[in-house]
């Protein structure tokens, strides 16, 4: 079948894939975008984590059929995405991050893909223009030597600028809540505090 | 394979109607691991993402009609209040990624033992809303796992939502897993007063082939509750009474060895639940606080 | 004396003016694209064309092959090949130390998963239905499962005919290799004892656990050789059995290291290499194989569970008298590296003490279980945990503070180990158990988040049944291969200038698993060369062999074999300069002289050449290898013999909170001190320790794989084989130690494996003191906790 969605603010399509594939798959093997991991593929170590309407989930479980339609971040637009936020941010510090509050709670739906609309638009505006080579949560993990291996970074940055994005000043219960679906077994998950406790200190000391 | 895109629940229905043996696929979170280890090859997937109304829920009177899809994460930030111990439940489900995107429809459609939301159905009371092109029908929550990893739906049926009894009372969920978190249950127990009826009502999860009550535990406790006019004098309960209801808990269970527990830690491990989560909602009820039964201060009591 | 004897050690203004040298934390080269996903890991390659490779595995653990029928599987559209035993084009067998693994079972599987035939396809699902019908027949055998059954009168010998170095020496046939230790005169000290103490314990399989499953792609050549992009510990050696299994020379089999997701000893043996190489050079196409976590934990080798029987004398005033103990490793179904495994075992047995009189037995055993080999820790670990509770044990008796009792038996510089050989660099083994014991506690219990009590997330206790413990340990670790194996790495560095700019090439081929070998390779090139300007060349097998990425022993070996090669390149430097300009300054008659920001200088500072104009167009290129100083065997009844290069030593205390009613546990600080001799880069070195401190934390409380009902894999997942989570690791304060080693480059000392053999009988002891239960048995499970 084909697919097609968007990944990193622009539009991709993959044909004959088979039905029984993930996102994944689709992303590694059919996209060149090797970035999101396959570690476990069954949903226990994060290590394929990506936004998906800009929810962070395990692409490993997602059917590429699934996607279609979608929005996907993946780590290697996490810069430009994490540009996008921050400068829609500058622009408008009154705008709300999460416009689900405005749903009328009783018959909520998951409104996340209206939110995410603005974003994809900013995502896809900010190409035009050369954005920072890194995320502050990239710079972070390298500076504070949160990366051995790297094989859990990629789904943990995307889970940490996730945390970051609704929680900007984070204690450690909440980010070791937040990382608790990624799997780290070189750095005893130290490190990565010390990373995301310092991404945390200078994102807020930059607004 | 095929993969089929039902763009709306009647056209979900009759793709399931034509192909029975279609499997049902939402957040993903048990059947993509299935297929990505070849543990099963369906001839269709069926999708239900398309469908917006299993994404949402709505409040009565009585009850909250939650839709099969609702992500684990909206449970725990939306629905706390009226679902306490279904958000208790949900916030030990798995990972964040994995609360994102699992949920209740689909916990009851694969119906294993060590489903986390099982537990907490039971002891709040719940129907399955299920249908087909034939017309739909409500099943109790009791009734619907017929076995390990099977329930009551026909061939054509797909999960459309759950009514869950709205907290009347404190409510309470407790799992036992070998690790802090992304685990699955060794064992799980639920409870929730329902001042309004008088009753007090159980499940416990991974102990026994399927969800179950644990009904005499129930019987005796209510009886007992009644008889020394503990709903009216905010008395504590007396030790002897959480001692007997929780190995009457422990005696509901039937578990089994394997590499998660052995049946005989479950057997255990289900009675302090039991023990400790009918102290926590009663002394909840007692101070007349809220229906998480959080009596400590603070903290991220689930939820 | 080989020729890369130990040099002098440098001056330490050499390179003191370029940023980035020994001693910093300097960020890994590798970051960005690690941040950026950019990096390609061996699962990430792709080429026009490829194909995938699958691999059919047994689902016993002891069978004869009847049959095998390929017919319908190859017959399936998209299927090109399919191979089993009969179509091995040479040698048939592998194996690190002992050839006994068979590349495809030869008509016999000896346990469960064992590769029996391999699919190549042009999709990885066409090639699992294609591996889903090939037809075997088996036909099951007895098995071997432990001790008891192995030994048995008619057992059945798992190798017949074995041939190997070790076969002479071993009391069975299914017994691998047994190594005893004796010293001094257990019976009499036993007399003379006024505590003794003697317990059994045992230690579950644990895995290696990386994140990066095993895979590769292999190319075939034009010139009928392959090209194999790998991920593994240790490139040579891969090299050295495939090429007799492909029927190639060696110079036509040609590795290179692609982005490696983690190892710990799981890369060590060959897993997917030959599949992938075999099925390439039969298809005329490139193939990769990639194992998904299922068929990882068959894939690679595990650590050898462990059954230990003690016991320890001492003296009503704490001093110890004598040490037995038996120690008996499951090495599995094939060899791997179990005789290594069992030395280490045995020479670390009674841990850094001074004991006069041991009497030692370590063995492993061929059985049906998992092949089990190299696993960060690597035979010391399954020591540790037993003497550690040992010396617990022993102190309880003797009314001591457990810190006090292995205080006055730790060893020290000049000690002699069981085997005899003196201890001949620093053994701060009182110091680093006295600054973990002196860190101030971390705060009481009873918080009312349920992230931070026992059961975490699920909410079990909000705060009923915990009990604090504190539990302390500590334990010695050998660094590099010992036993008298020609242990070398080798390096190529080129000094060239490139835009005016000098700037080092530095090539080895060191495997870079994660753990900043490729980080500090950097920084001694730039101190020994005074160049800001490195560049690491891919690790391939076209440059020497630096050996394996296992035995904390690549800072100091390939560190080592870059610093020597460094130092021959910086003399040639000077030999140029001196025939060039020795006339124009006398400063060029110095001894000493030093390279700093690309210039010449003088021991008294003054520049008095420039580097680019010394070597103008032609480049200094220099491989050379470098050896530590040589070990000596263990004498094969005495167990005596300067066997280890090399000691590094860890201390742990472990504060936990257990719930003691529902036998839950949380770890609430694992503080670590050890000696790093040395911390080349600080950072890293931190790392290291706390990586490896969660680790053996995994295999304190959840990490084991569960072999039963047929000698079969029942958690081969990651929703029931647990490693730790954020949520289950707490702070790991650190103190770094650095007291040189004058035998090693620069007096480091190896960090990597030491933090993880003391972390788990801290834990352990913790839980104990918070239980007051024996607990024999890691991982510790709720079951135990609760006699359940």
């Amino acid at each position: 079948m084909r697919v097609t969605f968007t990944v990193n603010g622009r539009p991709q399509q993959a044909d004959d894939v088979w039905e029984g594939e993930s996102l994944l798959y689709v992303l590694r093997e059919r996209l060149g975008l090797p970035g999101s991991k396959n570690a476990c593929e069954q949903g226990e170590c994060g290590s394929c984590t990506v936004r998906l309407d800009g929810v962070p989930v395990c692409a490993c479980l997602v059917a590429a059929g699934q996607a279609e339609g979608r929005e996907v971040v993946t780590v290697e637009g996490l810069a430009q995405y994490a540009d996008a936020r921050s400068r829609r941010t500058t622009q408008d510090t009154t705008a709300t991050q999460d416009t689900t509050d405005t749903t009328d709670a009783t018959t909520a739906a998951d409104t996340t893909t209206a939110t995410d609309a603005t974003t994809a638009t900013d995502t896809t505006a900010a190409a035009t223009r050369q954005p920072p080579p890194l995320a502050p949560v990239q710079q972070a993990f390298i500076d504070t030597g949160a990366i051995q291996c790297g094989f859990c970074t990629p789904g943990l940055l995307i889970a940490a600028d996730e945390l970051l994005e609704r929680t900007p000043d984070p204690s450690d219960a909440d980010i070791r809540e937040a990382l608790s679906g990624n799997l780290c077994r070189c750095t005893g998950y130290e490190k990565i505090l010390d990373a995301v406790r310092l991404a945390a200190a200078r994102t807020t000391e930059a607004r | 394979m095929e993969f089929l895109r039902p763009a709306s629940w009647e056209e979900a229905l009759a793709a399931k109607a034509e192909h029975p043996a279609a499997v049902p696929i939402a957040g993903g979170t048990d059947v993509m691991v299935e297929i990505n280890f070849d543990r099963r090859r369906p001839d269709h997937l069926l999708d239900l993402t398309r469908i917006a109304e299993l994404y949402e829920w709505q409040t009565g009177d009585q009850t909250v009609r939650l839709g099969a899809s609702v992500p684990y994460t909206r449970i725990i930030e939306r629905l706390a209040a009226e679902l306490p111990g279904l958000a208790i439940a949900a916030h030990t489900v798995g990972s964040p990624q994995i609360r994102n995107r699992g949920s209740v429809g689909g916990n009851l459609g694969a119906a294993s033992p060590a489903g986390d939301a099982h537990p907490a159905l039971l002891a709040a009371g719940a129907e399955v809303e299920v249908a087909s092109v034939r017309g739909s029908r409500r099943i109790p929550v009791e009734e619907f796992y017929t076995g390990v990893k099977r329930n009551a739906l026909a061939d054509d049926e797909l999960i459309r939502a759950i009514h869950i009894r709205k907290a009347a009372g404190p409510q309470q969920f407790s799992k036992v897993g070998t690790r802090n978190a992304m685990v699955i249950a060794v064992c799980a127990f639920a409870i929730a007063l329902h001042p309004d009826t008088r009753t007090v009502r159980t499940g416990i999860g991974s102990a026994a082939p399927t969800p179950v009550r644990a009904r005499a535990a129930e019987d005796f406790l209510n009886a007992a509750l009644a008889e020394g006019g503990f709903w009216d004098g905010g008395r504590t309960i007396t030790p002897s009474i959480a001692r007997r209801f929780a190995e009457l808990c422990a005696a509901a269970c039937d578990p089994i060895d394997d590499v998660r527990g052995s049946a005989a830690y479950r057997r255990h491990a289900v009675s302090i639940m039991a023990r400790r989560t009918l102290g926590w909602t009663w002394e909840a009820f007692r101070a007349g606080g809220d229906t998480t039964g959080d009596t400590t201060e603070g903290g991220a009591r689930c939820a | 004396m080989g020729p890369g004897r130990t040099p002098t050690p440098t001056k330490p203004r050499q390179g003191a003016a370029t940023r980035g040298t020994i001693g910093e934390s300097t960020p890994r080269p590798d970051g960005i694209l690690k941040a950026t996903g950019e990096f390609a890991y061996s699962s990430d390659l792709w080429h026009e064309d490829m194909l995938w490779g699958c691999t059919l595995r047994s689902p016993y653990a002891h069978a004869e092959i009847r049959s095998i029928d390929v017919g319908e599987a190859l017959a399936m559209p998209g299927v090109h090949t399919v191979m089993t035993y009969a179509d091995l084009p040479a040698e048939t067998h592998y194996g690190l130390e002992v050839r006994d693994q068979p590349v495809l079972a030869a008509g016999r599987v000896r346990y469960h998963g064992e590769a029996v035939a391999i699919v190549a396809a042009d999709h990885p699902e066409t090639a699992r239905r294609a591996a889903a019908r090939i037809k075997v027949e088996y036909a099951e055998l007895p098995l071997v499962t432990d001790e008891a059954t192995a030994t048995a009168p008619g057992a059945p010998v798992l190798h017949p005919g074995r041939t190997d170095r070790h076969a002479a020496h071993a009391p069975h046939p299914n017994i691998v290799h047994r190594q005893p230790i004796k010293r001094g005169d257990v019976a009499a000290a036993r007399a003379r004892a006024d505590v003794v103490v003697r317990r059994d314990y045992e230690v579950g399989m644990q895995d290696q656990a990386f994140l990066g499953p095993e895979s590769g792609l292999a190319v075939p050549a034009e010139d009928g050789g392959v090209d194999l992009y790998i991920a593994t510990q240790w490139l040579h050696v891969d090299r050295d059995q495939l090429a007799p299994v492909l029927g190639l020379p060696a110079d036509k089999v040609r590795l290179t290291l692609s982005g490696v997701g983690g190892a710990f000893g799981a890369r060590e043996d060959l897993s997917m290499q030959a599949h992938a190489c075999l099925l390439a050079l039969r298809t005329g196409r490139p193939v990769k194989i990639v194992y998904n976590r299922y068929e990882s934990f068959f894939g690679h080798v595990h650590r050898h569970p462990a059954k230990l029987a003690y016991e320890h004398g001492a003296t009503r005033d704490g001093r110890l008298l004598y040490v037995q103990c038996r120690i008996v490793l499951d090495g599995g179904a094939y060899a791997s590296s179990s005789p290594a495994v069992v030395g280490n075992a045995a020479s670390l047995s009674i841990g850094p003490y001074t004991v006069d009189n041991v009497d030692i037995e370590a063995l492993a055993l061929y059985s049906n279980n998992p092949p089990c080999g190299a696993m960060r820790g690597f035979g010391a670990v399954q020591a540790c945990f037993a003497y550690e509770a040992q010396m617990d044990a022993v102190a309880a008796e003797l009314g001591l503070d457990p810190v006090e009792f292995r205080q006055r038996n730790a060893m020290e510089q000049g000690a002699v180990m069981p085997t005899g050989q003196r201890v001949d660099s620093p053994a701060p083994v009182a110091e680093l158990l006295r600054r973990v014991k002196a860190r101030p506690m971390p705060r009481p219990g009873g918080s009312a988040d349920v992230r931070e009590l026992p059961g975490g997330l699920s909410n079990t206790s909000h705060g009923e049944g915990v009990v604090r413990g504190v539990g302390y340990a500590v334990g010695i670790k050998n660094v590099g291969f010992s036993e008298g194996f020609d242990d070398y790495s080798t390096a190529r560095v080129r000094l060239e200038v490139l835009g005016g700019e000098p700037v080092a090439l530095v090539h080895t081929a060191m495997a870079e698993v994660g753990q900043g070998g490729v980080t500090v390779h950097t920084q001694i090139a730039r101190t020994e060369l005074g160049v800001a300007q490195v560049v690491l060349h891919p690790a391939d097998t076209q440059v020497g062999s630096a050996g394996s990425t296992s035995a904390s022993r690549q800072t100091y070996m390939t560190g080592g074999a870059i610093k020597h090669t460094c130092e021959a390149v910086r003399e040639e430097v000077f030999r140029r300069g001196r025939e060039r300009f020795g006339a124009d300054h006398p400063g060029w008659a110095d001894a000493e002289l030093l390279l700093a920001g690309g210039k010449v200088v003088t021991e008294a500072g003054e520049v008095i050449g420039d580097l680019a104009e010394i070597l103008g167009g032609d480049a200094i290129d220099i491989e050379k290898e470098f050896r530590h100083r040589p070990t000596q065997p263990f004498h094969p009844e005495t167990g005596q013999g300067f066997g280890h290069v090399q000691y590094s030593f860890c201390a742990h205390r472990a504060v936990v909170d257990v719930d003691t009613e529902l036998g839950l546990v949380k770890v609430v600080e694992l503080a670590a001190a050890q000696d790093v001799g040395k911390a080349l880069n600080p950072l890293s070195v931190v790392g290291q320790i706390q990586g490896g401190t969660t680790q053996g934390l995994g295999l304190a409380v959840m990490e084991e794989i569960v072999v039963s009902d047929g000698a079969r894999v029942r958690n081969p997942s990651f929703t029931d084989y647990l490693i730790p989570t954020i949520l289950d690791t707490p702070s790991i304060p650190v103190e770094v130690l650095e007291l040189a080693d004058d035998h090693a480059p620069y007096g480091l000392r190896g960090v990597g494996e030491a933090p993880t053999l003391s972390s788990t009988p801290a834990v352990v002891a913790a839980i104990r003191a918070a239980t007051g239960l024996r607990l024999g048995r890691v991982p510790v499970r709720p079951e135990h906790l609760t006699d359940t």
